[in-house]
């Protein structure tokens, strides 16, 4: 019986992607944010190109607030590959004027990523990003294309999209303008659990249940750091948590966890009742949180 | 969870006017299948309460943008997910508005099935047939029509027997193989995952039965061996100095080590040596498997040519006759000149003849009119600055299908099916 299962048609679907985007753009970059999507997206990138090697670089937009463990895991993943790792500093746009710190107690420095994210890539003159971004994550992401179009100031315009039929892409563009490639576009985040168990994908160890110092802020369990200044009445306690997404520190929540290993977590991701970005703070801002931000560069 | 690494994977795409409740029946899909999550139905919550909506919306859940919350319409294609233990489903939401039939055509281009609302008040409309003919049009084989909202009309029997009587006669010019008719509710739920309490007379399957049952394997073109080159890769590396593979998607029919093929469009013949996806070789490869192909011979291959079985070739020629969906604001230039992709290959091409123009609603050509303007969809010749290896779309919709793009907007315009 000829037939693929679910898993192996989505594989086919992003390695088509990749071969797809370096062939239609210059100089290609996948973002890599250290998380489990942008780690399967590298996985999916050696096996697509296998012998060569992954033919473009990575490139990390580091708030400065990362976990350390990302940080480790990140520079032990571009020596097993071999591929060039480019960072993005957003300490550096702060000092130089482009980006300014949010106000307030606690800033997040998310929505600067973008910001260090544009002016990394006009610099390195890259032409095409690649993306961890799976349209179940977040309603605005539902309409995202493989093949998205950015104009020359790194923004998607949600109501001017191309059209995007059969598996034809269209990466064509006007000096200046870019793109950004989704390859797992139709992943679910049960399917990157899946596949991440089948082929044997190694995850930064704050994935799974850890023992660490949080405070419970209005329902997110946010981590010991400097960076995270205690308010009134807030204090640490030691938890068994473990993390769904990573993001800064400043804004990513953990969950009470006892899942320790992969198969424990892709059962917990099975009963769980809250999507994944449910714990992150900066999508809670507003309804249409993530369009905006969107519309401005973020991923 | 044990069942979860042998799932298959159905992509279907809705259709249906604006008030036919389509966002209802995917929300109602979702909801009953436990795919939304609480923080999602919290919010769909806020905002239904917001908007002042008696019930829960369960349409909010699929109503993506800012402008689509704001006037309660579905603007663009949307995709959904939800997985039961037998499928994964990806739903290609397409709005039913007539202005729209260009979303329609890019959400029915990668489905297997097409849902097809009708309102059990309003029986058959034009938008039914535009949106069946559509369906046909970009080779679906599977239509489930879903007569909606039957708690309406009492959950009629008559009502809903009418209907698919009058559905069958209309669908037979369409040559639509697989045909479901069920009686639901959207609103209510009956019939969507779990069976109706108040139409005992419908002894059929439910949706979510039909969809997790529908065989789709005999769809993929098992016979045609078509392989386009995507990307040579060539490490030039100490572990690998002469290694040169092909790497591509295999769109149609079955490769094995050994295999005559031959390259188009050189047309040189030789044999498959090995297939790989990453270190493992494999015994066959078919679609839609992506791998690299490494052959006896040392030929000079490029992005755009492609490897197919000596025995079975495609049709090579500079002139193709399709129907055309046109997609784009500006109408069609006369005699216009435009770039075409089809499947690893570009060329540019000249728009050489419009022969007719389809009326959608009723299927009849249009003749003498060669104004070809958005969500127009029209017979057309090509001829393209160089040849092309295709097959109808009807015989495989990868190697039979194409798009245009504007060289100077660089945008889409137009979405093309061999004849």
């Amino acid at each position: 019986m000829h037939a693929l299962s679910h898993l192996e048609q989505l594989e086919s679907e992003a390695i088509f992607i990749f071969r797809e985007a370096v062939e239609q753009f210059e100089n290609p970059v996948i973002l890599f944010s250290g998380g489990k999507d942008s780690i399967t997206l590298v996985h999916l990138a050696h096996k697509a190109f296998f012998p060569a090697k992954i033919p473009f670089p990575l490139l990390h937009i580091d708030t400065g607030h990362n976990f350390p463990e990302t940080l480790e895991f990140r520079d032990n993943l571009v020596k097993k590959y071999n591929v060039r790792l480019d960072v993005g500093y957003v300490q550096d746009s702060i000092d130089r004027g482009t980006a300014r710190e949010e106000k307030g107690i606690n800033p997040s420095r998310n929505t600067l990523q973008s910001i260090t994210l544009l002016e990394k890539l006009e610099e390195g003159k890259y032409d095409a990003a690649f993306g961890g971004g799976r349209r179940d994550e977040e309603k605005a992401r539902a309409k995202e294309r493989f093949f998205s179009h950015r104009d020359e100031f790194g923004q998607w315009d949600p109501k001017n999209q191309r059209p995007e039929l059969w598996n034809l892409f269209n990466g064509k563009k006007a000096q200046g303008e870019s793109f950004r490639v989704f390859p797992i576009s139709n992943w679910t985040e049960m399917d990157v659990w899946q596949y991440i168990k089948k082929e044997n994908i190694d995850l930064p160890s704050i994935y799974f249940s850890h023992e660490r110092s949080i405070v419970n802020r209005g329902g997110v369990l946010l981590a010991e750091s400097p960076y995270n200044i205690l308010l009134a009445g807030e204090h640490y306690e030691k938890q068994i948590i473990r993390y769904r997404t990573l993001g800064c520190m400043t804004i990513t929540g953990a969950i009470f966890s006892e899942a320790d290993t992969l198969d424990k977590v892709i059962e917990e991701v099975a009963a769980a009742r809250e999507t994944e970005r449910g714990n992150r703070a900066d999508d809670k801002r507003s309804e249409a949180a993530m369009e905006d931000r969107k519309k401005q560069g973020y991923f | 969870m044990s069942g979860y690494l042998d799932m298959d994977l159905l992509r279907f795409t809705t259709a249906g006017s604006v008030d036919d409740g389509k966002s209802t029946l995917i929300g109602r899909l979702m909801y009953d299948t436990k795919s939304i999550f609480e923080d999602q139905l919290q919010a769909i919550e806020k905002s239904s309460e917001k908007r002042g909506d008696e019930n829960l919306n369960l349409a909010l859940l699929t109503d993506g943008l800012k402008a689509e919350r704001e006037q309660g319409i579905t603007i663009d294609v949307a995709y959904r997910y939800f997985a039961t233990p037998k499928r994964k489903f990806i739903i290609a939401d397409t709005p039913g508005h007539i202005q729209y039939t260009r979303n329609m055509v890019t959400g029915a281009s990668t489905a297997n099935l097409a849902i097809i609302l009708i309102d059990a008040r309003n029986g058959m409309i034009e938008q039914t047939c535009r949106h069946s003919f559509i369906a046909s049009l970009l080779g679906i084989k599977h239509i489930v029509v879903c007569v909606n909202k039957m708690d309406l009309v009492d959950f009629s029997e008559l009502a809903f027997e009418k209907i698919k009587a009058s559905y069958i006669a209309f669908s037979e010019t369409l040559g639509v193989p697989d045909i479901h008719f069920i009686p639901i509710s959207a609103l209510k739920g009956d019939n969507v995952v779990d069976a109706s309490k108040h139409m005992s007379w419908y002894t059929g399957k439910t949706l979510l039965q039909t969809l997790e049952n529908v065989q789709i394997i005999s769809d993929f073109n098992t016979l045609d061996a078509r392989f386009p080159v995507q990307r040579v890769i060539r490490p030039q590396s100490d572990a690998y100095p002469d290694f040169r593979g092909f790497a591509g998607r295999v769109e149609g029919g079955v490769f094995r080590p050994g295999d005559e093929v031959t390259v188009l469009p050189s047309g040189i013949s030789t044999k498959i040596k090995q297939i790989f996806l990453e270190k493992t070789e494999l015994r066959e490869a078919f679609s839609p498997m992506s791998v690299c192909i490494t052959l006896e011979n040392n030929i000079d291959i490029s992005r755009g040519d492609m490897l197919v079985k000596s025995d079975n070739q495609p049709k090579v020629d500079q002139e193709v006759d399709l129907m055309l969906c046109w997609l784009n604001d500006k109408p069609m230039l006369s005699k216009g000149k435009y770039l075409l992709k089809h499947t690893s290959n570009e060329a540019k091409c000249v728009v050489k003849e419009v022969a007719y123009k389809v009326d959608i609603n009723t299927l009849n050509k249009i003749e003498g009119d060669f104004e070809v303007n958005k969500n127009d969809i029209v017979k057309v010749t090509l001829k393209s600055a160089k040849p092309l290896f295709f097959d109808a779309y009807k015989k495989n919709r990868t190697t039979g299908c194409l798009i245009l793009i504007d060289e100077f907007s660089n945008e889409t315009v137009a979405a093309g099916m061999i004849l």
